[in-house]
């Protein structure tokens, strides 16, 4: 512990002058602007472009410093597409992604490998994200190894990071992924992305893939690393229940747009958009005398490589009119909660929609 | 009683019928305990949860029931009876016409059941063909029928469609026609909503519920999901280390659990409303099938444990008509385990 609070006032000195010259101290940790990443789709003879899958599209939104967000929506909505924006696996086709008010992967910005050093993620497969071959030990320290810590060092900070994910390192440090169940196996993935000590870990289904019993454990110690790390998380998750319960601010995304963001409690206390409505309603009940007795969008989401003309979500949706078909709407700030933004005609007065005057008279 | 009458159908008799299933995989390093004992009978039109974590043994039961578990590597002792017939005692020529006809599967990826490279039309009328004997354009008319049962629009163009042309939930309407083809009165659903999205999943279970009530059919669900359990099941089997620990009607398992794997697991479970407080996480990890402990499997991490319980493993207690629990301390009246509160802690539906 004491090695890594260190670390974390070496670490600042390192950014002093960039926050001094920065006077705005209540800059976004994130801010992303317009972030759209569209993926060819190969095929047909001399393996041709034929199609583009709209994966992202046109998405902004910030991330505070300390606040969970949390990101829904079902597959194919771009929610994990924009993880990996995030973190510049992929770099997207248009838009910026800022830290701390610099912008990544540009001349004078900050470094992929720099912005690596504060932001982390954890991958859905637990597995697959670790080298088999190696024990987890080593596996944890080897990201402070490559960013220059001596190996020693490294190694007695992966032990400290394994008491921190609840794991014994006598126990623990020596073994091989295959040799850890896979709440061990996640929770080593949780320490390893905390090596670097970042600001912001990006936990992209993380915890789905655990039993209940397993998940719950997972949830208690994300919590308490946020509290002792000082962290900022990005959840990512199609599980409903698990997002509220994580997060502060929630974003609901629908092939490849947002389409409502706002504190979670209101969000899904009372959902403003259509979707968000919908998806809230899907959720199986919880009361056997009350069981659901009819689903509230029928057939599957479309396909994001043809999406609908207009607002992405109309063919679905019980409130499309014409002006739907025509124009995308944009994501805007509620008039009665200007923390809260959604994308729908029928928020607009002057959208066109025959239920955007009464809604705006409200 | 004597042959005959044993053979002749009665209105009470189950339609599925497991008593002191056992099934042990034999590994070359160790041989794993998937199923301990499980006894239950299924009557006809009812709806069975099976609710339990990964490794518990709930989809080795399912398989067993059907003997698709690999025979070389599986020893499986008890009694199997579905619809009559002696699963376990059955030869393979004979099981074939059990399988499908009396008894059909749907599973959570629908690609495994469905062949990649026939038409979905093709699949079913083969199917209904082998069974039946009827005439393939007769098969194809029933096919046809099919398809619109399961609500798939514009049946007759998707009859001539191959199953990656169509999306997750469309396969998983094709998969359950195929497996409701030759009418069967029992149908064993392994996780089929598990890998679907929230929206597209509640279609499946309200096509599911509809369909068992219209055509009567005995219906076993294996979930990890206790609201999907809740929104299918008429009563609910708690499945731990290969045993059922709980039974009951799904109301009573809900509201008032009567074992405390049950009780901490609908406790531990995510929902809502909980916002920021600490979840009351089950400790440890489900013990290992290939050396399970002595006593309660789950006593190591109850913390409701006394001595006792770990000496041998808890009997099967009759609570009421249809309500097991294999607790000790439940059974002798020493222990109230509350209600879990799942509705209040919900998230209210808007």
């Amino acid at each position: 512990m004491s090695l890594l609070k260190h670390h974390v006032t070496t670490g600042d000195g390192a950014l002093g002058p960039l926050s001094q010259r920065d006077p705005s101290r209540s800059k976004p940790l994130l801010a992303i602007e317009h972030l759209t990443k569209h993926f060819p789709l190969q095929g047909g003879l001399f393996g041709r472009r034929r199609a583009m899958v709209q994966a992202v599209d046109d998405v902004s939104f910030v991330v505070e410093r300390g606040e969970t967000l949390g990101i829904v929506g079902e597959s194919g909505c771009g929610k994990s597409t924009t993880a990996r924006l995030l973190m510049h696996l992929i770099k997207p086709d248009r838009g910026s992604i800022a830290f701390r008010g610099q912008r990544v992967g540009v001349a004078g910005g900050l470094s992929q490998r720099e912005l690596h050093r504060q932001m982390q993620m954890v991958f859905q497969d637990s597995y697959a994200s670790l080298n088999p071959r190696l024990p987890v030990a080593m596996s944890i320290a080897f990201g402070p190894f490559v960013h220059g810590l001596g190996k020693t060092e490294a190694l007695r900070r992966a032990a400290e990071l394994l008491e921190a994910v609840g794991l014994e390192p006598a126990l623990f440090a020596n073994r091989y992924p295959h040799e850890l169940s896979g709440g061990q196996r996640q929770r080593i993935n949780v320490a390893r992305a905390l090596a670097l000590e970042p600001r912001i870990v990006i936990l992209d289904e993380a915890v789905s893939a655990l039993d209940k019993s397993v998940e719950a454990q997972v949830l208690n110690l994300l919590a308490d690393l946020k509290v002792r790390f000082d962290l900022t998380y990005v959840f990512i998750s199609h599980d409903l229940n698990v997002v509220r319960y994580i997060s502060d601010r929630v974003m609901v995304m629908y092939l490849g747009k947002v389409v409502e963001i706002g504190p979670a409690d209101r969000v899904y206390r009372d959902p403003q958009h259509p979707y968000t409505r919908a998806l809230l309603s899907a959720m199986p009940s919880m009361d056997p005398r009350r069981r659901t007795r009819q689903a509230p969008l029928s057939g599957d989401p479309p396909n994001p490589v043809r999406p609908p003309s207009g607002c992405r979500f109309r063919t679905r949706c019980p409130l499309a009119e014409a002006v739907c078909e025509k124009a995308a709407p944009a994501l805007l700030a509620l008039p009665s909660d200007g923390a809260r933004a959604v994308a729908c005609h029928v928020h607009v007065p002057t959208s066109g929609h025959t239920r955007a005057a009464t809604a705006g008279a409200e | 009683m004597s042959q005959v009458l044993a053979n002749l159908p009665r209105a009470t008799e189950p339609v599925v019928s497991v008593e002191d299933l056992h099934v042990r995989f034999l590994l070359r390093e160790a041989t794993v305990a998937a199923i301990n004992g499980v006894s239950f009978d299924l009557e006809a039109g009812q709806v069975l949860g099976i609710l339990g974590e990964s490794g518990s043994g709930k989809s080795v039961t399912l398989r067993s029931l059907m003997r698709l578990l690999p025979p070389a590597r599986t020893r499986t002792e008890g009694r199997i009876r579905i619809a009559g017939h002696e699963i376990t005692a059955m030869d393979e020529t004979a099981l074939r016409h059990v399988r499908g006809a009396k008894v059909a599967m749907i599973f959570q990826e629908p690609m495994v059941a469905l062949d990649p490279v026939f038409t979905i039309g093709v699949q079913i009328a083969e199917t209904i063909v082998r069974h039946e004997g009827i005439s393939y354009s007769a098969a194809n008319q029933r096919a046809l029928e099919l398809l619109e049962m399961v609500q798939i629009p514009s049946a007759a163009r998707r009859l001539k469609s191959y199953p990656h042309e169509m999306s997750g939930g469309m396969r998983q309407r094709a998969m359950i026609a195929l497996a409701l083809s030759c009418r069967p009165t029992v149908l064993l659903a392994d996780e089929p909503t598990t890998a679907l999205d929230v929206t597209v999943q509640i279609q499946i279970i309200l096509l599911l519920r509809q369909l068992q009530q219209e055509l009567g059919m005995a219906v076993i669900f294996v979930t990890h999901d206790v609201g999907v359990a809740i929104e299918v099941a008429d009563r609910i089997a708690v499945m731990y280390a290969g045993r059922f620990v709980e039974v009951g009607p799904t109301e009573k398992v809900i509201d008032t659990p009567a074992h405390p794997y049950t009780a901490a697991l609908l406790t531990s479970t995510v929902l809502g409303s909980t916002f920021g407080r600490r979840l009351e996480a089950i400790p440890g990890t489900p013990p290992d099938l290939r050396a399970l402990p002595a006593g309660c499997s789950f006593a190591p991490r109850c913390r409701h444990a006394q001595d006792r319980c770990r000496v041998h493993m808890p009997p099967e207690a009759v609570l009421a008509p249809g309500r097991i629990t294999r607790c000790v301390r439940v059974a002798d009246g020493e222990l109230d385990l509350g209600s879990p509160n799942l509705s209040e802690r919900s998230i209210a539906k808007p």
